[in-house]
């Protein structure tokens, strides 16, 4: 694995109000690895995701993602940079007046200039690797909780981009639906060498996808490491969460 | 960038609100320049905000004006004047009530329709992948509603207008024994093109307050359901206090000119 970071968080903090969210924290994420970013709820771990793309600002700190500090970047600027850096959400937040093909088509008819058949063709692409092939018409209403987040899923890719931003991906989703998209998130590493920044409280789906474990806690990032090692370290908060989740 | 999330409160709330909104009509003018004409996303705009207030606004003009004449009848009939019916029902309704009642009905109407539209995408964080897959929600959700709003409301005022001058019409020549010509002939003595155009201009100013506020609303909500049927009233509140409140203003500036 090439050891270039390709995200990289520099002391960031960031407050709503009075609630300081994130303080100082620090984070790289190298290239071509799954990141696993753990918490409890309410640590700031999707703020930590929308700040990467730019859907928020911090108040201090600095934000690298592909080389280019987004921090201040104009809309212009920044939309280069989320047509290489995708999110999920958590939700799926599919666009409900539009249709499963129209969802994935989106950001292919708002970045190239793709014909309407090339355009077909690259969603019908991305839905058969989500194994939903067969709900190009069906609107989002029309979808259960998986299937929403594998239409996410395959709109985020449609673009190929090199880092895959993901906030709960199996958030209220039964284990053999979790399962998928586990292993769909490991095969777009695998397959694609995309870059992968996962957003979770599910310590199964952690240690099936992540390289390796950021952990978290009271605003800043306390621990970096591969699973085993969380395992092994002395007791506090981490142990806790873990102990708590496997229990 | 999340534009539009004013916190606190106090003057310091008001100041951030009017930074968000001019951030917000800011970006909406760097789209227009810059980005491709949304006009498929307009075309649909027009008919859910303009064709489908027809119903309401017809209603409202109908009996306005059937109102109109019946009062007047009453108050006039007691100075004598009765015949005056068209002057004072096209008047009214050409100079005041029919800029002022439809841009009420379309403000209830429309705005709060699109600040719970456009609510619920934030809440459940669609204008936030919008943004995400490089799409501006100011050019695909704000710039279609705030210029189908400022196309559609002249032009269902100027209905309203005819409607109601019907309405007026039918309960001359039904309950009141005054001859269809004889009202006409008064209500085109009336009004002149200065009465006409004063309220269609009003009508400008009012469809930009509606779309804009319940635009910014929505792309404001927070917290849920709950946050959406708060800022859904917000809007209508907010809407019909600026058209009444930019009424006055308007109907000053228009007899100066």
């Amino acid at each position: 694995m090439e050891q270039q970071p390709i995200l990289v968080f520099e002391n960031v903090g960031l407050s709503f109000g009075a609630k300081q969210v994130l303080r100082d924290l620090s984070l790289s994420v190298i290239q071509g690895e799954t990141m696993v970013v753990l918490g409890q709820s309410g640590s700031g771990k999707s703020v930590l995701l929308k700040l990467a793309v730019g859907l928020l600002r911090p108040d201090r700190g600095r934000i690298v993602a592909l080389g280019q500090d987004v921090v201040g970047l104009s809309e212009d600027r920044l939309r280069v940079v989320r047509r290489k850096v995708a999110m999920v959400f958590q939700g799926g937040a599919l666009f409900d007046s539009m249709t499963v093909s129209e969802n994935v088509a989106f950001a292919l008819r708002e970045h190239t200039r793709l014909d309407q058949g090339a355009v077909g063709r690259r969603v019908v692409q991305c839905l058969e690797m989500v194994n939903l092939a067969s709900s190009l018409n069906l609107m989002p209403a029309e979808l259960s909780g998986g299937m929403k987040k594998r239409v996410a899923l395959a709109r985020a890719v449609a673009l190929q981009p090199e880092v895959i931003l993901y906030d709960e991906p199996t958030a209220g989703l039964d284990p053999i639906v979790a399962g998928r998209i586990n292993r769909l998130i490991r095969e777009l590493q695998q397959r694609l060498g995309i870059t992968s920044v996962v957003v979770t409280h599910d310590i199964d789906s952690a240690a099936i996808v992540g390289d390796r474990i950021a952990w978290l806690h009271d605003g800043r990032v306390d621990f970096v490491g591969t699973m085993d090692q969380a395992r092994a370290v002395s007791p506090g908060p981490l142990q806790d969460f873990l102990q708590a989740r496997e229990a | 960038m999340q534009h539009h999330i004013p916190g606190g409160s106090g003057p310091g709330r008001l100041v951030r609100h009017i930074g968000a909104l001019t951030r917000l009509l800011w970006e909406m003018l760097r789209c227009l320049a810059t980005r491709r004409f949304p006009f498929r996303l307009l075309l649909v705009q027009l008919d859910q905000l303009g064709v489908k207030s027809l119903s309401i606004v017809n209603i409202t003009a109908i009996f306005t004006g059937m109102v109109m004449a019946v009062q007047t009848y009453y108050t006039l009939g007691r100075l004598g004047v009765k015949y005056f019916i068209g002057e004072a029902v096209a008047l009214s309704l050409v100079r005041e009530l029919g800029p002022v009642l439809t841009a009420l009905m379309v403000g209830g109407r429309v705005g709060a329709g699109i600040t719970a539209e456009i609510g619920s995408m934030t809440v459940t964080e669609q204008v936030d992948a919008m943004r995400a897959l490089g799409a501006s929600p100011e050019h695909r959700l704000v710039i279609p509603r705030v210029l189908a709003t400022m196309i559609m409301l002249p032009l269902l005022t100027i209905l309203a207008d005819l409607l109601g001058i019907l309405g007026g019409l039918f309960i001359s020549v039904t309950e009141m024994n005054i001859s269809a010509n004889f009202y006409i002939e008064h209500v085109l003595e009336a009004v002149s093109l200065h009465d006409v155009f004063s309220g269609i201009g009003k009508s400008l100013f009012f469809a930009f307050f509606i779309s804009i506020i319940g635009c910014y609303n929505g792309l404001s909500v927070s917290g849920g359901a709950d946050g959406v049927g708060r800022m859904t009233t917000n809007t209508v509140v907010a809407a019909s206090i600026s058209i009444l409140v930019a009424n006055f203003f308007l109907t000053k500036l228009f007899i100066m000119f």
